[in-house]
């Protein structure tokens, strides 16, 4: 009796479980092990050498100028993309939860750039930068705009910034308009009649209330744009002079171009230890933010 | 007018004149995909003059774009389907049996949400290559059910424990069996967050670029995201076919927001505040 409810069980867990348990195991866990192990041998394509290094392989990493380049690059951008895509989001949201006429098609307009995947994106940017910026430029006199963005590399980065932030803003704004509606309108109500303004009100209630969608939308837009690569590879290719790569496009290019797994490995994990100890410090921050208020 | 009509204006006039800014790197590229690419390079800003449509017959047969479609469609399609059919039935398991796996396993899934697709291609494309298993539509359908279960047993987990377990048990003292009471009972309940797990399973398949790069070898499995890709490297100068191009690879996906834009909106809400 016993043994049949046994076997009655397995059975259960393995016709609801199996499938997607299988999956995950074979798509997700066994490569994630498998990739920690990499990151210990020096294995690259040519050699087939599989032999135990130890840490040389995480030396290396911080051994390569490049790469610690790049990642101050991909950290720069970052910062900006979060801050700027953030703002955006959160005033149009501000905007469209005021009641305004239209509200449903201004939303959905808005979002729209999220459509389309980085490939697409980095494409319609780059025709932007390459040949509509440059003839407005030279036709109106806008020296900013007179030569190609992307053949220069400080311009070349804030083109990056902001394709990013045009595609983000929309899918923050949404998770923004969401947040803005937890807000209780009362205590709105009840602060204006006490003679609070406009901009008091913004800061004291609705900033504070809506800290879960900020830390959210923050998490989000960090994680996103840490793990840039398609718009990277589409709008500068990592151009001019290898100058823009960001730091995925380098992990590609050092395992899948230099066959170095054990090294590109690594970088990767580096990175994932990043992007992880960064969104996880700014949520901490920002929930004391929110208990102390 | 007072100082608050005026706000009202000012805050109207600001929110839809930034729309029309928004949305017009869209229109620059439609408006020029009807150009021949020398008046593109003549004015990009110009109203076409003449109107013509062969940058489209163009674009359509060099990027082959019928069948990075149907490609893109069939991967689509099939993998938002194995995700969402096996991670509402593994979802269910974790909530109804308690048995200490299930709890194990959750947590597990839990924790690879964090773990970026980066940290996993390396190691991925060496094990499949070495087992000859890339190049395949199959095995990138498989890929993504593994990478697409843990959020979609997570978000079926969270709506199902909202379930009351009496309608089942009713269908139990019916005599049905748990598979059927699951499908017959159950997964009728599971319709939004059905709906909010297809939303974003299907913008993140259909765009995803870097996975079918890296698994899909043979031109002829290309998806739209890797036709597009070749288009561009192979014909960088010829602007006219390359907007029409643009134009075509984000028209089925607007098509279908417009008809679904009030289930994107709460898709996306209600998958990234839980």
């Amino acid at each position: 009796m016993k043994n049949n409810k046994a076997l009655r069980n397995t059975g259960l867990f393995l016709l609801f479980g199996g499938p997607s348990l299988f999956a995950f195991t074979v798509v997700f866990v066994i490569p994630f092990f498998v990739g920690l192990y990499l990151t210990f041998t020096k294995w690259d394509v040519i050699s087939n050498d599989g032999s135990f290094v130890g840490f040389v392989n995480y030396v290396e990493v911080f051994r390569d100028d490049s790469f610690l380049t790049q990642l101050w690059f991909t950290i720069r951008y970052v910062f900006f993309t979060v801050i700027i895509s953030n703002l955006l989001a959160f005033f149009i949201a501000l905007a469209l939860t005021s009641g305004m006429k239209g509200e449903r098609w201004l939303r959905t307009g808005y979002f729209t750039p999220n459509l389309i995947g980085g490939i697409v994106l980095g494409y319609l940017w780059q025709s932007l930068f390459s040949r509509v910026f440059p003839f407005l430029g030279q036709k109106y006199g806008w020296a900013i705009f007179e030569t190609s963005w992307l053949t220069n590399t400080d311009k070349a980065f804030w083109a990056l910034v902001i394709a990013t932030a045009w595609q983000l803003a929309g899918y923050l704004m949404i998770i923004y308009i969401a947040g803005f509606a937890g807000v209780p309108k009362d205590v709105i109500e009840a602060a204006k009649m006490d003679g609070a303004g406009h901009f008091t009100v913004l800061r004291k209630i609705v900033l504070r209330l809506s800290i879960p969608a900020i830390v959210v939308c923050v998490f989000l837009s960090l994680s996103r744009s840490f793990l840039t690569y398609d718009l990277n590879l589409s709008l500068t290719k990592g151009g001019p002079f290898n100058s823009t790569e960001l730091a995925t496009y380098h992990i590609v290019q050092k395992a899948f171009l230099s066959n170095q797994y054990g090294i590109g490995q690594a970088e990767a994990i580096v990175l994932f230890v990043i992007v992880a100890a960064v969104a996880l410090t700014q949520s901490y921050l920002l929930k004391k933010l929110e208990v102390e208020s | 007018m007072s100082g608050r009509q005026l706000y009202a204006v000012l805050k109207h006039v600001l929110i839809y004149a930034g729309l029309v800014v928004f949305l017009s790197p869209f229109l620059i590229v439609i408006l020029n995909s009807f150009k021949k690419t020398q008046y593109f390079v003549e004015n990009p800003v110009a109203w076409p003059d003449p109107f013509q449509f062969s940058n489209y017959v163009d674009a359509f047969h060099k990027m082959n774009f019928l069948q990075g479609f149907v490609n893109t469609a069939l991967v689509t399609v099939l993998s938002v389907f194995v995700i969402i059919l096996f991670s509402s039935m593994t979802g269910y398991l974790f909530v109804r049996f308690d048995w200490k796996v299930n709890k194990v396993l959750f947590f597990i899934m839990l924790a690879a949400m964090t773990v970026p697709f980066q940290v996993i291609m390396i190691p991925l494309v060496m094990i499949y290559g070495n087992l000859g298993l890339l190049d395949s539509k199959g095995i990138l359908i498989f890929m993504y059910m593994g990478f697409g279960v843990p959020l979609g047993v997570f978000t079926f987990h969270g709506f199902i424990k909202g379930i009351s377990y009496e309608l089942e048990e009713s269908s139990f003292l019916d005599g049905c069996s748990r598979f059927r009471t699951f499908f017959q009972i159950v997964f009728p309940l599971l319709r939004p967050v059905v709906v909010t797990l297809v939303v974003l399973d299907v913008l993140w398949v259909w765009n995803d670029y870097l996975l079918p790069s890296l698994v899909l070898l043979s031109p002829g499995n290309r998806t739209l995201p890797l036709s597009t890709y070749a288009f561009f490297s192979s014909y960088s100068v010829d602007y006219g076919p390359l907007m029409s191009g643009l134009v075509m690879t984000i028209i089925p996906v607007l098509v279908l927001y417009l008809i679904l834009q009030d289930h994107v909106i709460k898709g996306i809400s209600e998958g990234a505040l839980k």
